[in-house]
């Protein structure tokens, strides 16, 4: 049956990002409906870790997101207590050697000069008693927290109120002949609505395509370790000063730093590779290596314990590693939402009340000065057609590896 | 543990994942053609779960008295053990594989050593590589399912064949599949009374399908040998019937017993209530091809629902160099496993004299399969036996309400949704249990199991994985 729908808005993506976007906006008084061709979390978001972080980010507006989210993922957990497993467990960087450590120290100044709260830990052991002895400290983040994503993700869309529409892909971009959005259309019919949020993630760039435009998202692969429960042997999250510089590389070549921690129900996550490899899923026994490596030298007690499971996942990558936020500015009624590499979980929030804010008004609730959006332009790529080869496009993964929480 | 990954010395030319029928099979005959073979299996000894021997430690006297068509194994068994003198086979036992990587002519077989897959990870080499890592027991959901006392099928009859040992003295056997005959009669023979035998579909499947059974005569004799052992210890065989309740408080006393409809609905107002020890049960076997999977080789649906690998008439999967033989094309028993390995090493060692006749008997056993298959496909009314507070998945104690609840309010669609939402199928046995379950009451079809990872491994054995 071919059916015509009308909304305020339609949110192309039923993750983590989308369904923010849905809550922000319907709370707005915008009436949204939320598309996805997967079930929800069926993506990244399904793949991720669920971290929420900012020590990991340099100063910046990326950061300024970051704790805005922070504060808001903070609101969320109290709204709605003892559904998707938020903790405020905190991070933990660590440095091996005195010169790691020198740096470390640093950059936490420079974050700390930007509102995050950094604790130097010169005694490892006190906060982290398992950790590898004889490295020489660490600097402690209380502001880095934890959900379970897929839980935040379908709790989020279900208090929005949002019409869901499930198994139902977007297979075209309406438009008005002067080029302004009117809607999508799927299979099933026409969804009807002057606001389309482009927040498919990974698969965003092809989005933008059906909508004549261009976003040249490519997919950065991550694996994630999963070990048998364990009492809590892990506190924090924990990770190497690396990390950072990983984060931030555009290189295609695999880098990996082992970002541990422990879960609610008991097993350690150990992340987190970083690849370009398209959407190749085939398992990569180096990249397993190295994780295994990395987290047994910071963990030796992990040494004997069983690894049950291992899932990857595709990060939604641009170029600069910023994310595409707000109005597309050449297609008029097309808005974008994705491109957060591996801090979707983390940005979503903040994400999602910026877009609610531009689709519809705050009502001063949110403290645009917080964030300076400039950064996030979507148009800030140029109108070229997509990076992406072709071979990137189009791979959809219809039926995900056994995978449960995202790649950082 | 040493302090690089153990490289077996190799290429082989085949590696052989399994050595129970199929494998045992496949590596003899290429071994014979010539090959250098390496049969990997996390068994301590030869014969996979069919031919599952007594461990050494026991002294067993006669362990064929609990197998039929012993002759065939042993014979077999004996060729091996002539070519691992020779050096033509390496059978790298207690050796858990936990991943296959690379493409034809140059395959990596990760695998896992020791008894319980607890050591060091080494890398078997190979130019190509023949799955028949068998299949595992499918079990489904039932109130009281998790309940001390109650078994799998399978797994009482592993008890038995490998440790001697019986699960209990009055043993209900329940599910469906032909199996579930064999156990009874193998429990029976080990002095077990078995009040009952209860089988959700029935065996009039078979009987619709004359052709197949007629041009199968073994398989016709193999069920009268069940069926005349079944006679000789006085058990019963309850068709279309289901165990609907376990009862017992800290173990099994007893278990109701219901009449099913042609959906596998129960039939109000006709449960039994039959003592018992120990319930024995289980719905028929699932081929085993996460191994397969990972490798990218597609799969096919078989009549009950299971999905198999792909495979030609020669025995290749759809991946370049590699092959399958046994349960992991589709289940159909340890002769056609035996005829399958057969095959596959004959293409592999491009040997082709005598195979047009084997794979004539190949094709009729697969047929049987097939119409075995379809005769005990589990009916789409069965979740209806579920209670709210039923554990579907027991490994993360996630109940019947909680999966209904993340379909109908949470936007799960498929298993693996409702494992994010809920962790039905994220504890040890990784969804092996539920998997299936799961998927139907997500109103699903199950996809095709993919485990990265085909079993657990130390973490400390993957750092010492090298780079390449």
């Amino acid at each position: 049956m071919f059916t015509r729908r009308t909304f305020d808005v339609v949110v192309v993506g039923a993750g983590v990002v989308g369904a923010a976007c849905a809550f922000y906006t319907s709370r707005s008084g915008l009436c949204v409906a939320v598309v996805d061709r997967g079930p929800v979390a069926g993506g990244t978001t399904g793949a991720g870790e669920g971290n929420l972080l900012v020590s990991d980010k340099q100063p910046g507006p990326e950061l300024d997101l970051a704790l805005l989210s922070t504060r808001l993922w903070r609101e969320l957990a109290e709204e709605f207590p003892a559904t998707f497993e938020y903790e405020a467990k905190g991070g933990l960087v660590v440095a091996a050697q005195q010169d790691g450590l020198a740096a470390l120290r640093t950059f936490a100044a420079t974050q700390a000069a930007a509102g995050v709260q950094c604790e130097d830990v010169p005694h490892l052991a006190d906060v982290e008693p398992h950790l590898a002895p004889g490295l020489a400290g660490g600097v402690r983040y209380p502001q880095d927290a934890q959900v379970q994503p897929a839980l935040a993700a379908a709790h989020l869309l279900r208090a929005s109120g949002a019409r869901l529409l499930l198994g139902e892909e977007v297979i075209g971009v309406l438009r008005t002949t002067d080029g302004a959005v009117r809607g999508v259309r799927t299979p099933r019919g026409d969804l009807l609505a002057p606001a389309v949020v482009n927040a498919a993630g990974t698969w965003g760039g092809q989005v933008a395509e059906l909508a004549g435009t261009s976003l040249p998202v490519l997919p950065r692969r991550g694996f994630v370790l999963v070990t048998e429960p364990l009492p809590r042997v892990v506190r924090h999250k924990v990770y190497a000063a690396d990390y950072v510089a990983d984060v931030a590389s555009g290189s295609a070549a695999l880098q990996t730093s082992a970002v541990v921690e422990g879960t609610a129900a008991g097993p350690v996550l150990i992340g987190a590779s970083r690849e370009r490899v398209g959407f190749d899923r085939s398992l990569s026994t180096e990249v397993l290596g190295k994780l295994a490596r990395q987290a047994q030298e910071l963990f030796p007690v992990l040494r004997g314990v069983r690894v049950m499971r291992t899932y990857h996942g595709f990060r939604p990558y641009l170029p600069d590693h910023h994310p595409a936020i707000g109005a597309d500015g050449r297609v008029p009624g097309l808005w974008h939402a994705c491109g957060h590499e591996g801090a979707g979980v983390g940005l979503a929030p903040a994400t999602g009340a910026l877009i609610a804010d531009g689709l519809a008004g705050s009502g001063g609730r949110l403290d645009r000065r917080a964030v300076d959006v400039r950064a996030f332009r979507p148009g800030r790529f140029g109108s070229g057609p997509p990076q992406p080869g072709r071979a990137d496009a189009g791979a959809w993964p219809s039926a995900p590896g056994p995978t449960d929480r995202p790649p950082a | 543990m040493p302090t690089s990954p153990s490289e077996e010395q190799g290429p082989y030319d085949l590696a052989v994942v399994g050595a129970g029928p199929a494998g045992l099979a496949a590596a003899v005959t290429a071994a014979r053609l010539g090959l250098h073979v390496a049969l990997v299996d996390a068994a301590s000894r030869v014969g996979g779960q069919f031919y599952r021997q007594p461990a050494a430690g026991l002294h067993a006297r006669r362990p064929e008295a609990l197998h039929h068509s012993w002759s065939a194994f042993a014979r077999r068994a004996a060729q091996l053990d002539v070519h691992t003198a020779a050096g033509r086979i390496r059978h790298l036992a207690e050796h858990h594989v936990w991943a296959v990587t690379g493409e034809a002519g140059q395959w990596a077989v990760h695998a896992a050593r020791g008894p319980d897959g607890s050591g060091e990870t080494v890398v078997v080499r190979a130019r190509k590589v023949l799955l028949a890592t068998g299949a595992y027991e499918r079990q489904l959901p039932f109130p009281g399912w998790t309940l001390p006392g109650v078994v799998g099928a399978d797994g009482a009859q592993a008890l038995l064949k490998g440790a001697l040992v019986l699960p209990g003295r009055r043993v209900v056997v329940a599910g469906s599949g032909p199996l579930l005959l064999a156990v009874a009669g193998s429990l029976a023979a080990a002095g077990a009374t078995v009040p009952v035998v209860v089988e959700a579909s029935g065996y009039g499947g078979y009987a619709r399908r004359p052709g197949v059974l007629a041009a199968n005569p073994g398989k016709l004799a193999e069920g009268a040998v069940h069926a005349a052992a079944l006679v000789r210890h006085g058990i019963r065989v309850r068709n279309r019937s289901a165990v609907t309740d376990v009862h017992g408080t800290t173990r099994v006393e007893a278990v109701t017993v219901t009449r099913l409809d042609e959906e596998w609905r129960a039939v109000p107002g006709t449960g039994v209530r039959i003592p018992c020890d120990v319930l024995a049960v289980g719905h028929g076997l699932l081929p085993q091809v996460e191994l397969a999977t990972g490798v990218g080789c597609a799969t096919r649906r078989t009549p009950d629902g299971a999905h198999a690998l792909v495979v030609d008439a020669r025995q290749r999967t759809t991946v370049p160099g590699l092959w399958s033989a046994g349960e992991t094309g589709g289940v159909g028993g340890a002769a056609l496993a035996f005829l399958e390995g057969e095959l596959a090493a004959r293409d592999i060692g491009r040997s082709g004299e005598g195979a047009a006749s084997l794979a004539r008997r190949r094709d009729r056993l697969r047929h049987f399969g097939e119409a075995m298959a379809a005769a005990h496909a589990p009916g789409p009314a069965w979740p209806e036996w579920l209670r709210d507070d039923t554990e579907v998945c027991r490994c993360e104690e996630v109940t019947a309400s909680r999966v209904r609840e993340a379909v109908n309010d949470l936007g799960a669609r498929d298993a693996r949704t409702v494992k994010l939402l809920t962790r039905a199928g994220m504890g040890w046995c990784q969804g092996r249990m539920c998997g299936p379950a799961v998927a139907c009451l997500a109103g699903a079809t199950a996809s095709p199991d993919r485990r990265p990872l085909a079993c657990p491994v130390a973490l400390g054995a993957l750092a010492e994985l090298s780079d390449g």
